[in-house]
């Protein structure tokens, strides 16, 4: 079998000088907003004079100044609060959490001040905020640190959620998000920050935005369709090269927004590849891949021509120990696996 | 600038129905280097955590502070000389605390530098005073609950090197099965209930241990139980509302704890006084009914001496104390941490209050040991360490079996009936009594 020619976003190579890290997408998109609508303002623990604990706020404080770039005590659920309430009268927080562990903390906020209001008061107080940190598993972090908080946040009416893979993502659905009058939850991820996607002069503009609740077609095929989010995009991508040197072409969606989930781009692609393969990294009951599924039972049933797999990551909570870490997250080889099972190509 | 007020103080107020801590003892301000019993502000003063002057429920603020008697408690004041605030045993045993949690974290860093501890790592050098000071005055049966920066509380509270080791490598042999990691060591056996992540978490649950106790003694009228339980955390904790809320609560239900703050001044990158209104930690006690105590964390018979009242207080049944430490740690938050807007003066005049080196000097200047016995005990610790992480080298990783294990206590449901079988596998138990 030939594998053909195989052409993926991750794989061509520009040249340096349109490359960016999420790091600096992220950083841009805020420096951009917060310099164009005077009402954006930053919170959030070592956010200012750190230049925030993972450097994605860095510079800002020494560009807005400290009215506008506040490190707040370590207090999650009275500074959310205090964002929220800020959000009612009109102004824009961006709040940061350190990870979205800590949010929990904050939850009821997020949930119940947040999500909520716009209903509860009839459609009078809009809640223009933005709840953003770094989101599952990282390397060795322990179980406290480590949870993928996509499928809680997801379930809520009231919130939108997006989880950006590449930079280009990262820039154009924060922009989005802190445009958005809306409540919205961005969940990043901290081993994504480091890494350098292609970016395009448009999405440099400083107008570029992304739409939420649109998924993303990464990469084209006939055989299988792959749905993932964040991390799990570049291990799809590279599961999806695995799988054409066995003739096996899948596509690969980004799925960019968990809430609202573009179910149609999800729909279309499976009445063309007739399988299924969904994927995260957090736990599997009642996770964001279990929706999908629902979706495309409900929708598409007829055109399946294998039951849909699921990969999520380990029932426990995140063991210490690096062989055990490992065990309990999805790897590229479980995802080529489950495509061969869904192609019904497994040995 | 307030921080070296906070360092010249060594007791929190004088005053007993006032806790200002306005008049201030100035012997206190040579605590600084020279632990000489004349110099010392403690030499020769108990204190004495008193509760309330009488006042009932009914009435509204009882005071509740620390006062220092410039006579002990005890009827005739001892001549200053007399007094020995440690014996030669006890000396050397601290010491010997001071020097693994030194030596152990250490080679803590030496190891995340060759990549044989991974994720976060939050270290404890320059506050071995406070983990030695109050987790010796325990007895074994009493609890301690921390933060992330775990690793020397659960050394002084009697875990083995070799298990800390192993669990920061990842290996099964680790007190956790290396399920845990840094932030996260838990011994049931030496009563270490964590290693949280969250700051702040740990303060809830270590006051529901000292709930536990109480329990005991007053619903199951077990009195054989007397445990006290120390709740270790930072500054930066005591913005957070956990802690407003369970020093409420512990005052309101007398619990047997002891609420230790380790102010090192920083949470991550966020200085003291940038987060907090009022940077007095110790004044927030009084605000719920129980003595608030600030004591010089740099020097480790000053923290015991402190330690040994307030968990006799607790033991006897007289509520919760709450003990700001000022101390400083001389590494970055974590490994990871650059560490770069701590200034260098500050971080000099920390260096030189080494509470290590302080109590060396203590020790042979009122020859309560000699050079030889000190570098025998560093040997000895050396040896131990090196031992613990030659142990967690050879110790193999957890086998992939582990993964599902310990989610559940009880895995199968239900619980394990009478006859030793497991309830869900008699079908009379699970087919339910209700007619449909």
């Amino acid at each position: 079998m030939f594998p053909g020619i195989v052409r993926s976003s991750s794989r061509h190579l520009p040249c340096r000088r349109s490359l960016m890290t999420v790091r600096d997408a992220l950083n841009s998109a805020i420096d951009e907003e917060m310099a164009a609508d005077p009402k954006v303002f930053v919170m959030g623990e070592e956010v200012g004079e750190y230049q925030g604990a993972y450097k994605v706020t860095k510079g800002l404080l020494q560009k807005y100044g400290p009215d506008r770039v506040l490190d707040t005590p370590i207090t999650e659920a009275g500074f959310t609060g205090i964002g929220v309430g800020a959000a009612f009268q009109g102004l824009k927080p961006i709040v940061e959490f350190m990870t979205f562990n800590f949010a929990m903390q904050a939850i009821d906020h997020i949930i119940n001040s947040a999500a909520k209001t716009y209903y509860m008061s009839g459609g009078q107080i809009a809640v223009p905020i933005v709840f953003r940190g770094p989101n599952g598993a990282a390397a060795g972090v322990g179980a406290q640190h480590s949870q993928c908080f996509a499928a809680w946040y997801g379930s809520c009416p009231g919130l939108k959620v997006v989880t950006p893979y590449s930079a280009e993502d990262a820039r154009g659905l924060l922009k989005a998000a802190i445009r958005d009058p809306d409540p919205v939850v961005f969940l990043e991820n901290e081993l994504l920050y480091g890494e350098n996607f292609p970016v395009s002069s448009q999405v440099r503009d400083p107008n570029f935005t992304l739409p939420i609740g649109k998924a993303k077609v990464e990469r084209e095929g006939t055989d299988v369709t792959i749905t993932a989010f964040s991390k799990m995009v570049g291990f799809a991508l590279k599961a999806a090269d695995e799988l054409a040197k066995d003739g096996i072409k899948a596509e690969v969606i980004n799925l960019r927004s968990i809430r609202p989930l573009d179910r149609e781009t999800i729909n279309a692609s499976v009445r063309k590849t007739y399988r299924l393969v969904a994927v995260e990294e957090g736990w599997p009951q009642h996770g964001v891949c279990a929706e999908v599924c629902a979706s495309v039972q409900e929708e598409t049933f007829d055109y399946l021509d294998a039951p849909i797999e699921r990969i999520s990551g380990a029932d426990i909570p995140m063991p210490y120990a690096a062989n055990l870490e490992r065990l309990a997250l999805p790897q590229i080889e479980d995802i080529v696996r489950a495509a061969k099972r869904a192609c019904y190509r497994s040995k | 600038m307030a921080a070296s007020s906070l360092a010249s103080r060594a007791v929190a107020s004088l005053s007993p129905s006032i806790s200002t801590g306005a008049s201030r003892d100035d012997a206190g301000s040579s605590s600084v280097v020279g632990f000489h019993k004349r110099s010392s502000a403690f030499t020769g003063r108990r204190v004495r955590i008193s509760s309330g002057h009488g006042s009932s429920a009914a009435h509204g603020r009882r005071s509740c502070v620390v006062a220092a008697t410039a006579a002990p408690v005890k009827e005739s004041p001892p001549k200053i000389a007399d007094i020995e605030l440690v014996t030669r045993e006890e000396g050397l045993e601290l010491y010997e605390d001071m020097i693994l949690g030194r030596c152990f974290e250490d080679m803590c860093a030496q190891m995340y530098y060759r990549s044989k501890m991974f994720g976060f790592v939050h270290l404890y050098n320059g506050q071995e005073a406070v983990s030695t000071g109050f987790v010796k005055a325990l007895k074994k049966d009493d609890y301690i609950c921390s933060t992330y920066r775990d690793h020397v509380h659960a050394l002084s509270k009697g875990v083995p090197a070799r298990q800390v080791m192993s669990e920061l490598f990842g290996k099964a042999t680790g007190c956790c099965r290396g399920q845990g990691g840094s932030m996260h060591m838990f011994s049931k056996e030496h009563r270490l209930l964590g290693g949280f992540a969250f700051i702040g978490e740990g303060i809830p649950v270590a006051t529901g241990a000292a709930f536990n106790t109480k329990y005991s003694r007053e619903v199951l009228k077990d009195l054989s139980v007397d445990a006290v339980t120390l709740a270790f955390f930072g500054d930066g904790t005591c913005n957070n509302g956990q802690f407003f809320e369970c020093l409420n609560m512990a005052a309101l239900w007398k619990l047997p704890i002891v609420y230790v703050v380790e102010n090192n001044l920083w949470a991550i990158g966020m200085d003291h006084f940038r987060a907090t209104s009022v940077p007095e930690i110790w004044k927030k006690g009084e605000a719920f009914g129980m003595p608030g105590v600030h004591v010089d964390g740099m020097d480790v018979l000053k923290v015991r001496e402190v330690a040994k009242e307030a968990i006799a207080r607790a033991r006897r049944g007289d509520g919760p104390t709450l003990v700001e430490c000022e101390t400083y740690r001389y590494r970055g938050h974590s490994l990871a941490d650059p560490d770069e807007l701590r200034k260098p003066e500050q971080k000099n005049k920390y260096a030189v209050r080494d509470p290590i080196a302080a109590f060396k000097k203590y020790l042979l200047e009122n020859g309560l040991a000699s050079e030889a016995d000190l570098k025998a005990i560093e040997k000895k610790i050396d040896e131990i360490v090196e031992d613990a992480v030659e142990f967690a080298d050879a110790s193999p990783l957890p086998p992939r079996s582990q993964l599902l294990e310990n989610v559940f206590a009880d895995p199968r449901g239900f619980g394990i009936g009478p006859d030793g079988k497991y309830r869900c596998e008699d079908p009379a138990f699970t087919a339910g009594t209700a007619e449909v």
